[in-house]
């Protein structure tokens, strides 16, 4: 168990617990990952019945959506965003549920809220100022989101910038160039200068996997984000073509799976795009599950970037908890 | 409600039970007994012996089912024989309507199929729903399709008649689609009996007949067990059998049917090679593991039993698996979270338990599951052997449950030596990264179906069967079709005329008529390995000619003969491998270089024969026809691509059998030899070849003209002596693959039921006369059909 301590330009101090210690990186070793065998089909398959396998049924089910709230990141990433937009978003975060329902699931001193609120860095003193007193963290995109293609001075600068304003996450973008030319040194050094910029705050690397086109390409990029020091490593912008897919993200875990036996380190993992249901959220928490283990399933190690989600999951716990179906009006807007 | 507080901290799955109210609800109104269905109807079970049927999941009985008798399959056949005329005689259309309203009947009641079989074989739900009861639906239509298309896809071709088919208890309903779909398809009628342990869901299906309005009689199902079974192979009036089961059971319908003159296909036992290269998706490898052994409780034919791992990686892999299988869930089949269900019985169960104790005593170390099993019913936990070599019994014997062996191979042609080191052939699974190897080891490996970086793929669409004693026949796409097919020139075909028996003497004939003096004297020997040989008993016969006169001797090949005869042509390999345009050029060449001898084998033809000039001349210019046709299909007569899955090809490509025996009956010994032996050695296969046995010294002649036509030593062997003799050594040896004889009824019967040591595939002429002279009869695509047995390759792509 370590905290992790993240100052607030307010002076105060949001203090939040990690099961596990921070990934401290390792040197680049292209071998742990050039020659890696990945085989689409055979993903693909896996992936397809790994949500057929399982399921979970009634206050199972309530539970495991009750979890991955815990563990969403609640997003806002668009131009445009202001104050206002940020504030509603956090005061979801804060309540992500009626008192009535959360009641009725008996979890009323639980606490729960999302597992973090994700912003633009301009964003992030909104952000940090209507979450405070929650221990809700703010999480910030940064460098150059989401191309990533500003010079690196800016981007390392553009860390800097949403760590003052009392981000405790970064959710930096890689330069999809350095996967794509295979230039490995690049990606790593890029990454571990981020790492250091981003300080006490944690980071998310995106890679933005539609774009790597290869699965082959997910696990490297992946290997390599991870020996550069990433707390986290995320699927995706939610701008690429392609987002959150459960093969890619079945390669990134096996990448993290290997990662953590050939260091002794332990990675968590963030998929973001595309994900709108509460079935999504069952089929990435039941992904964890089977791969990794209880301890993804909490959002020190797991987090679901999703901003439609949380809506269809409040529907369905009242369902659970009424037997009627739910209308969205009756459920606050995020 | 407190208990979502703590499942927020365990996040365990819980139960997740599938209602199965409504096939209870079903059983219930049953509960007197299911009765056959016979005639479009449900025979009644009151005063009838029966059988109960129980859940092995949890030990209740489920149903009690009448026990067919000899009456009852009697009725069956009889309703089916009444119902083919018309059936058959339907137009393609007419009969793809059936077929698709079957397919679409059993998808509106699909939950209720796949609760029904969970609960009668101990499946899981998630593999009856995903798997099972889709492929049921899917086998359907696909044959709902070849129904619209037969007529004119397969012209000249006509259904058997009757089938009867008798199928086992692990995939119930899917194996009844296999076999019943193809049958009527191609305008069969049927009897088929489920397995004992697992009648339910073919009750439910005949039901569906009933639903669907499915003429009475086309489709009829006795239950019972072996017994029941054999009554229905050995009925008179069956004209086909097909089986699905054991390979013990499969020699002894073999045994049973020989001399016939039954169609029959077998889908019998397998002990496949699962072989994992050094750059293969291991994690991918891992999931194939899953989905191969530990897939309906490791009760699957063509399941991938025998891991073979590249050592440099085998530690790795194995910790792989031992890690995998803490995540493997077994339980209630009814729960949709269960992996592994039950076992089908509680002898099976004993069975596998014995299995893997002797794999224990004999040395093996058994990595399992550490799950918590039921208290009650069939539950075994799955695992792996490591510690275990070919010499194993586990690595000999097919399991049949979730138990994988696990050994290494250093090299590729290590891997192949390993996994072609069984008696069976039915699958392989092959993983690695490099396109070359992996389909250099499909094209090696001894298997009908190939699984390149998968496993247990399935689809109507392609053809689904086994090399050696995985048996013979293949199921799905066109390939399977052929076995609900007959040619109709083969069906008509007369009894061959009576000739008087031949005695052959190896003693001198002080009283016999003598050709011609003053020639050189003629002695006809072996051809073995393209060398002359001696016969090895040192004893000739003197061949007949016109009118009984005495015109030279040929060998009296023995035992020993045969036997060095099939070693020559197992050396030969290396024919089937050249190119198809190489061989091509061999078979021209022999019509080039026996053309040039026509008048040689014209005045031997008369001379041995006793036929006119004219009708020699006409054989002759028959024999080089033929010749040149089949040196034409050397490289034309090949394989398909089938479309199954997206991203897939699935190659089905012929491949020839192997060695093969040849035994040529005695009309037109020249034009019939040829006719046998050339679409044999155009496939790539090698022969060993008995002549005609009252005609022997056209041989001599003809392997002078092998000899100097550059055909490899040991791709064409021949033998001559008598028929039967040879025919049953031949038929008996374990080294050749198939076995064509061309001979007497009680021949054909004694080659039949002396194959069965091996299942050797065998095409017998059940002592009927073709017209060798018609192209209609004596050549075609049909010779080649036989030459070849079909592997269907699957790879999946996409990077």
């Amino acid at each position: 168990m370590n905290t992790q301590h993240t100052k607030v330009p307010d002076g105060t101090e949001i203090k939040l617990a990690h099961s596990h210690a921070r990934n401290a990186g390792t040197k680049l070793r292209p071998e742990w990952f050039e020659d890696i065998a990945v085989n689409r089909s055979a993903t693909e398959r896996r992936a397809a019945t790994l949500t057929t396998r399982r399921t979970v049924k009634k206050e199972y089910q309530a539970a495991w959506l009750v979890k991955a709230i815990t563990c969403i990141d609640l997003t806002t990433l668009a131009g445009d965003d202001t104050a206002g937009r940020v504030r509603r978003l956090c005061a979801k975060a804060r309540r992500p549920i009626r008192d009535d329902i959360l009641e009725a699931l008996g979890l009323a001193d639980e606490n729960i809220t999302t597992g973090a609120v994700c912003v633009y860095p301009t964003m992030v003193p909104h952000a940090v100022k209507a979450l405070h007193g929650s221990g809700i963290p703010v999480a910030s995109v940064a460098t150059g989101f989401p191309a990533g293609l500003t010079p690196l001075p800016q981007r390392l600068a553009e860390i800097h910038y949403a760590v003052g304003e009392g981000a405790a996450e970064i959710d930096i973008v890689i330069t999809r160039e350095h996967v794509l030319t295979q230039n490995w040194q690049a990606l790593y050094d890029e990454i571990v200068q981020m790492r250091q910029a981003c300080g006490d705050a944690h980071l998310k690397a995106i890679l933005a996997t539609g774009d790597l086109n290869t699965l082959r390409n997910v696990y490297r990029a992946s290997m390599v984000a991870m020996q550069a020091g990433a707390d986290f490593i995320k699927t995706s912008t939610g701008k690429e073509e392609v987002n959150a897919t459960l093969p890619v993200s079945l390669v990134m875990l096996r990448a993290l799976r290997d990662y953590g036996e050939l260091s002794g380190q332990t990675v968590g993992f963030k998929p973001a795009g595309g994900m709108k249901t509460a079935k999504d959220a069952m089929n990435w928490l039941i992904l964890m599950k089977e791969e990794l283990g209880l301890p993804w399933l909490q959002p020190d190690l797991f987090r679901l970037g999703a901003s439609s989600m949380l809506a269809d999951i409040e529907r369905q716990l009242e369902h659970y908890v009424t037997g009627r179906y739910a209308a969205s009006s009756r459920h606050a807007l995020a | 409600m407190g208990q979502i507080k703590d499942i927020l901290r365990t996040m365990e799955y819980g139960p997740a039970p599938e209602s199965n109210s409504d096939v209870k609800n079903w059983l219930e109104i049953n509960a007197k007994g299911f009765g056959h269905f016979i005639n479009g109807k449900f025979t009644p079970v009151e005063g009838r012996k029966t059988f109960s049927v129980s859940n092995p999941a949890n030990e209740t009985v489920l149903a009690k089912v009448a026990q067919g008798t000899a009456e009852d399959v009697d009725a069956a056949v009889k309703a089916a024989r009444g119902a083919f005329g018309k059936w058959s005689k339907l137009p393609g259309h007419e009969r793809a309507k059936y077929l698709y309203a079957i397919a679409r009947h059993i998808q509106k009641r699909e939950r209720f199929f796949s609760v029904l079989e969970t609960m009668d074989n101990g499946k899981p739900l998630r593999e009856t729903r995903d798997i099972d009861i889709p492929l049921v639906a899917r086998h359907f239509y696909h044959h709902a399709g070849w129904a619209e298309m037969v007529e004119t896809e397969f012209e000249g071709y006509s259904p058997v008649g009757v089938c009867g088919q008798v199928i086992p208890w692990n995939f119930p309903l899917l194996m009844l689609a296999w076999k019943i779909a193809p049958a009527l398809a191609a305008g069969n009628t049927v009897v088929l009996k489920p397995a004992e342990l697992t009648p339910l869901t073919a009750i439910a299906f005949a039901e569906v007949c009933h639903e669907i309005g499915l003429p009475a009689g086309v489709v009829n199902i006795v239950h019972g067990d072996g017994e029941t079974g054999a009554l229905i192979c050995g009925h008179d009036d069956i004209d086909k059998v097909a089986f699905t089961g054991s390979t013990e059971v499969g020699r002894i319908i073999r045994e049973q049917i020989a001399g016939s003159e039954k169609k029959l296909s077998l889908e019998l036992g397998g002990k496949s090679p699962f072989i994992v290269f050094e750059d293969a998706d291991l994690d991918g490898a891992v999931e194939g593991v899953v989905d191969a052994i530990w897939f309906n409780q490791g009760e699957v034919c063509c399941a991938g039993s025998r891991i073979l791992v590249q050592e440099g990686i085998a530690e790795r892999f194995y910790n792989k698996l031992r890690k995998r299988m803490e995540t493997l869930r077994v339980g209630d089949p009814l729960d949709k979270t269960m992996d592994i269900g039950a076992l089908v019985s509680a002898g099976q169960l004993k069975r596998v338990s014995a299995l893997v104790e002797q794999g224990k005593a004999e040395g093996g170390t058994l990595w399992q599951a550490k799950v918590e099993l039921p208290a009650k019913g069939s539950y075994f936990a799955p695992g792996f052997f490591t510690d275990v070599e070919p010499a194993s019994t586990v690595c000999e014997v097919e399991i049949f449950g979730p138990v994988a062996t696990a050994s290494t191979f250093r090299t590729p042609d290590e891997a192949i030596a390993l996994a072609n080191n069984t008696k069976y052939g039915l699958a392989a699974s092959i993983w690695s990264e490099n396109i070359n190897l992996a389909l250099d080891m499909a094209a090696r490996v001894k298997a009908g179906v190939v699984w390149i970086n998968s496993t247990n793929l399935l689809d109507a669409g392609a053809g689904f069967g086994g090399y050696r004693e995985s048996g013979f026949g293949r199921e799905g796409g066109r390939e399977g079709l052929y076995e609900y097919l007959s040619a109709d020139w083969e069906k008509r075909l007369p009894p061959v005329k009576a000739e008087p028996a031949l005695k052959l003497s190896a003693a001198p004939d002080g009283d016999a008529k003598v050709a011609g003096t003053g020639a050189i004297d003629r002695t006809v020997k072996n051809y073995v390995g393209g060398k002359q040989a001696r016969p090895d008993g040192g004893y000739s016969y003197s061949a007949l000619g016109k009118g009984g006169q005495v015109i030279g001797q040929a060998g009296l090949g023995n035992r020993k003969d045969i036997r060095n005869a099939v070693e020559a042509a197992a050396k030969a390999g290396a024919w089937g491998a050249a190119t198809a345009h190489n061989r091509a050029q061999v078979l021209y060449y022999i019509g080039e270089n026996l053309s040039a001898r026509q008048a040689e084998f014209e005045a031997l033809l008369v001379e041995s024969t006793g036929v006119s000039t004219k009708a020699a001349a006409e054989e002759f210019a028959a024999a080089l026809r033929r010749i040149f046709y089949y040196a034409a299909q050397s490289d034309k007569y090949d394989g398909a691509v089938h479309a199954t899955k997206s991203r897939h090809v699935t190659l089905a490509m012929n491949e020839p059998w192997g060695v093969m025996g040849i035994v040529c009956p005695d009309e037109m010994p020249l034009l019939s030899f040829v006719s046998l032996v050339l679409p044999a050695i155009a496939m790539g296969n090698r022969v060993i070849t008995v002549p005609s046995t009252r005609h022997p010294l056209l041989a001599a002649n003809l392997y002078q003209v092998l000899d100097t036509s550059d055909v490899p030593g040991g791709v064409v062997n021949i033998v001559t002596g008598e028929r039967d003799v040879l025919a049953r050594t031949l038929a008996d040896h374990d080294e050749v693959d198939a076995l064509w004889y061309f001979g007497s009824k009680e021949g054909s019967a004694m080659a039949e039921k002396a194959s069965c040591g091996n299942l050797k595939a065998t095409w017998v002429s059940n002592g009927r006369q073709r017209d060798w002279l018609s192209t209609g009869q004596g050549q075609g695509r049909e010779y080649l059909r036989r030459a070849v047995q079909v592997k269907n390759i699957w790879v999946p792509y996409g990077e």
